[in-house]
């Protein structure tokens, strides 16, 4: 029998722009003690779904089915509910960090979970809780059970967040996105206990997730779901290596680990639809490279196959999906032997504490050397902190550092004048990573785009118009829309903006720091071939800052390893993932997520077809 | 922790100086010759001259400052102009009203602002927040002393016209020898007091828990089966706590320097009503010690604030 077994279950939630329909009619079953993947970019409905069938969205209308044990937890009262919420059912969350109530130990945050549903002396429970910490990895548990949220690192953060969804031995888990804020190989250890602790204790596991690659290694069914629908459903070793459902092989071919390095990436086109509507078609026809007629006037039906795998989509057999285009690698020859920044033995020292606690130094670069050459993408990669985003502000200009020197086109920026350094920015300029963040939602995209001609007193008036909307077209964005709020475009869009705004004053080096790390894979896509095509026609010369092992290597020409302030390998991107020369670039290797590659299914047979209603 | 709270302190007296300073400095710009207002209308010019010499008032002006503050440190403020006692001893003899009306108002105000704002933020843009936000902006509009009459007319006036006292006046009677008669008197004045405050922390409650109750934290703590009102009031209420106190210190500590509307409207005997009276006597020892007095609340009052800060609030420890 099925730990969980939902029907037909729809999810409204009434907004003051009309109904959203966040779940379509989507139904699944968990079996025990598996690992069951919900797969999905932003706004697919997926951490809703699980968050209603937990009742932890009052504002949403839910129907349908969800049997826990038998019980159907739609519209269950809220009191009923609460036993199961903690005991029998608990959830770990994405940030951790924001997740646990920053003023009490944590602890307080696990015992109580304890006498929310146990009658349990206070000192039973601190036993408790620290033989759970010592089973999630916590060192020392018994010194730390006293300590606040904010004295952990991000990952035994999410240690903690995971003793306190365990402590009560509950049949199912429900994880949303645990490890999406996490560093890689803190990502690898996460799941690895999470795995270990659901063969230790018999849980079953819903993990929610947007990282194929990390379903394909550790999910034994999984559901995708785009806008509310499930797309495709069945077992993630026949899915993942060859889909049914040609948005799930969209997504495949989305990453960049299915591609040579270099080549133009296949991204599904378009963006997500609205979910005030509800199509007549399929909701993925207008992005779908597959689409008839048919798809865009009639809901599609439910393909059965033999192997499982159930597929909501009018194609009977298996989609060829858009063919990646293999753009000859045109990187070997392309650097010209010509320096664009070069940094030597750079360092920056931060004076830390002093009002409450001890004066310290905090080392954040600890004497780095970097040349970058005209024309080439040089990667920089490292965990948080490693200093990679302190580096690039370093050399825009936009950080003083404490000894060293950085050299842009051949000059020392030390020695330069405040004028001089004010013509010089014009030759670098940054992409910063959170497109929601880093435009001023009170500017027109217009001015925002033409500030730098207007700073720089490059052009004006009808001139600077002009210009800017050539930008915008170069970037692929509506030169019409001049006259918008950043708003009012996508996170795609807007990253658009941004490094439309960089392009403006044809700058010498464009530091893009972590610029597609805040997209989901679909438009990451779409951006990386955006960044890569402008270097084709512009002679761009990019230095790359990610976190993301694939994207890197993808993109960059060069590749530099950073941890905790130093460059402890740099090499051409291939050698690099070939031959790792130092311990951490292997360990960060071994520690993503690679998807697997796409095969076509063979011997895949059409079972049955189910009319669908919505 | 004990430097920060040295610092703190040594800052405090730095702004009490730099008060004291510049009270002195004003008064004694100001029109009026204190000497003329001590000796009366028929004084001569010897016996002028003579009063002024045993004030010191003849001294250069740094002079008489140094020899203020020199007595100030030990207490001593100087004699009233007006009927030569303490300056210090009048004004205590003014501070438990003043006290009295601030407990009593804190815990009327924290106990209607508080659920009121809580209430509000929980079901935002029903009726019930509605009637919240009203509450609120009645609150805020109303001038102190129209409550106060509207008070006094209703509690006191009709009652009274139709034969009972509900409500005394006003005028103040002592803690320590009844506290059920202590408690009748200042009903009213408690009453007005924190119906206009109670909407200030009203606000602020339902600002920080609109905020707060969107938080992931009390999403977890719903998903760890926590019941509603432990969701609200322990995990949503801890956090929202801290602006809370920083507003209840600068406000109770305004008020002990003196609730002058309330105080004139009920006809308190307190620090407030004896600034009024100094000022209209142009008495400047008891001005110079009310404002002094006033000041050291709130310094003192910041500093308490910014300890709780730290208490509360783990990760600034």
């Amino acid at each position: 029998m099925a730990v969980l077994e939902v029907r037909n279950l729809r999810v409204e939630i009434p907004t003051e722009d009309g109904v959203v329909q966040a779940v379509r009619n989507v139904s699944f079953s968990v079996r025990p003690g598996t690992l069951f993947g919900i797969a999905g970019e932003s706004g697919s409905g997926k951490s809703v779904l699980t968050q209603s069938i937990m009742g932890l969205t009052p504002a949403a209308e839910v129907s349908g089915e969800a049997l826990f044990e038998g019980r159907n937890l739609v519209g269950m009262p809220q009191s009923e509910m609460r036993k199961l919420r903690g005991g029998k059912i608990a959830m770990v969350f994405q940030d951790p960090l924001s997740s646990l109530h920053p003023y009490f130990t944590i602890g307080a945050q696990i015992a109580e979970a304890l006498h929310f549903h146990e009658k349990i002396s206070p000192a039973q429970a601190r036993a408790r809780v620290i033989e759970m910490l010592s089973k999630v990895g916590i060192p020392d548990p018994a010194a730390r059970v006293d300590d606040y949220p904010h004295q952990f690192s991000g990952g035994m953060r999410q240690r903690v967040m995971i003793a306190m969804a365990l402590v009560l031995k509950p049949a199912l888990v429900i994880a949303d996105e645990p490890t999406t804020a996490l560093d890689v190989t803190v990502q690898a250890q996460i799941i690895e206990l999470l795995d270990s602790m659901r063969r230790e204790l018999g849980t079953t596991i819903i993990l929610i997730t947007h990282d194929l690659g990390l379903l394909s290694n550790v999910a034994d069914d999984v559901m995708i779901m785009y806008a509310g629908n499930r797309m495709e459903y069945g077992p993630a070793d026949r899915i993942l290596r060859s889909p049914a459902h040609p948005y799930t092989t969209g997504l495949c071919r989305s990453s960049p680990a299915n591609y040579e390095p270099g080549a133009k990436l296949a991204p599904i086109k378009g963006r997500p639809p609205s979910l005030l509507a509800t199509p007549r078609g399929c909701v993925f026809a207008p992005r779908c490279s597959e689409a008839t007629p048919q798809c865009a006037s009639a809901p599609p039906p439910l393909r059965v196959f033999d192997d499982g795998v159930e597929s909501l989509c009018w194609l009977e057999a298996a989609p060829a999906g858009a063919k990646p285009v293999n753009a000859a690698p045109d990187f070997a020859a392309k650097a010209k032997p010509e320096k664009v920044a070069e940094v030597r033995n750079l360092h920056l020292t931060y004076d830390v504490g002093g009002f409450f606690g001890e004066r310290r130094k905090l080392d954040v670069l600890k004497g780095i050397d970097l040349t970058v050459w005209r024309g080439e993408t040089l990667g920089l990669v490292g965990e948080s902190g490693c200093g990679k985003s302190t580096l690039a502000r370093a050399i825009a200009g936009l950080t003083p550092t404490t000894s060293g020197s950085i050299e842009l086109l051949g000059r020392d920026v030390g020695a330069l004048t405040p004028s001089e350094w004010r013509a010089m920015r014009r030759q670098v300029q940054v992409v910063f990573q959170d497109p929601y963040g880093s435009l001023n939602p009170r500017r027109r995209v217009g001015s925002i785009i033409g500030d730098p001609f207007r700073l720089h007193g490059v052009a004006s008036g009808e001139e600077r118009k002009a210009r800017v909307r050539t930008l915008m077209e170069m970037v692929g964005l509506n030169p019409e829309h001049y006259n918008r709020f950043p708003a009012e475009f996508s996170g795609g869009q807007r990253q658009r903006i941004g490094i439309a705004r960089a392009l403006a004053l044809n700058p010498s080096l464009i530091i893009c720091d972590e610029p597609v790390s805040a997209l989901d894979v679909s438009i990451q896509a779409q951006v990386l071939n955006l960044l890569r095509e402008l270097q084709q026609e512009l002679g761009l010369t990019y230095l790359f800052i990610s976190h993301d092992l694939s994207v890197v290597r993808h993109l960059c020409d060069r590749i530099a390893v950073m941890q905790a302030g130093r460059i402890v390998e740099l090499a051409e991107s291939e050698a690099l993932f070939r031959n790792p020369a130092n311990d951490y670039t292997r360990v960060l290797l071994n520690a993503s997520h690679v998807p697997p590659k796409l095969s076509p299914a063979v011997g895949r047979k059409l079972l049955e077809t189910r009319e669908i209603t919505r | 922790m004990i430097k920060f709270l040295l610092r703190r302190i040594s800052f405090g007296v730095g702004v009490l100086l730099a008060l004291s300073l510049f009270v002195f400095f004003l008064f004694f710009v100001a029109p009026g010759d204190p000497a003329a207002m001590i000796g009366g209308e028929k004084a001569s010019e010897t016996q002028l001259t003579q009063i002024r010499k045993n004030l010191g008032l003849d001294r250069p002006l740094p002079e008489q400052y140094v020899r203020f503050l020199g007595k100030a440190v030990t207490g001593d403020l100087g004699f009233s102009y007006r009927n030569q006692q303490p300056v210090t001893k009048i004004i205590m003899r003014r501070v438990p009203a003043t006290l009295s009306l601030v407990i009593g108002a804190v815990v009327l105000w924290l106990a209607i602002g508080i659920p009121i704002g809580v209430m509000s933020a929980r079901h935002p843009g029903t009726l019930r927040d509605r009637l919240g936000q009203a509450f609120i902006l009645v609150g805020l509009s109303f001038p102190t002393f129209v409550l106060g009459m509207m008070a006094l007319y209703c509690l006191y006036f009709l009652p009274r016209q139709a034969g009972f006292t509900l409500f005394p006046a006003g005028g103040y009677k002592a803690f320590t020898s009844d506290p059920l008669i202590w408690a009748w008197h200042l009903a009213l004045p408690w009453m007005t007091l924190a119906l206009t405050i109670a909407a200030v922390y009203a606000r602020l409650t339902r600002g920080q828990m609109l905020e707060v109750m969107g938080e992931d934290y009390i999403r977890t703590a719903r998903a760890k089966g926590a019941t509603e009102r432990t969701v609200v009031w322990k995990h949503g209420m801890r956090a929202a706590l801290t602006p809370l106190v920083t507003q209840l210190g600068s406000d109770i500590a305004l008020l002990l320097g003196g609730a002058i509307v309330i105080e004139q409207v009920f006809g308190l005997q307190g620090v407030g009503a004896l600034a009024v009276q100094a000022v209209n006597n142009q008495d400047r020892p008891i001005i110079i010690g009310v404002v002094l007095l006033g000041g050291l609340f709130i310094v003192v009052a910041n500093i308490i604030v910014d300890v709780l800060y730290v208490l509360l609030d783990p990760r600034v420890r």
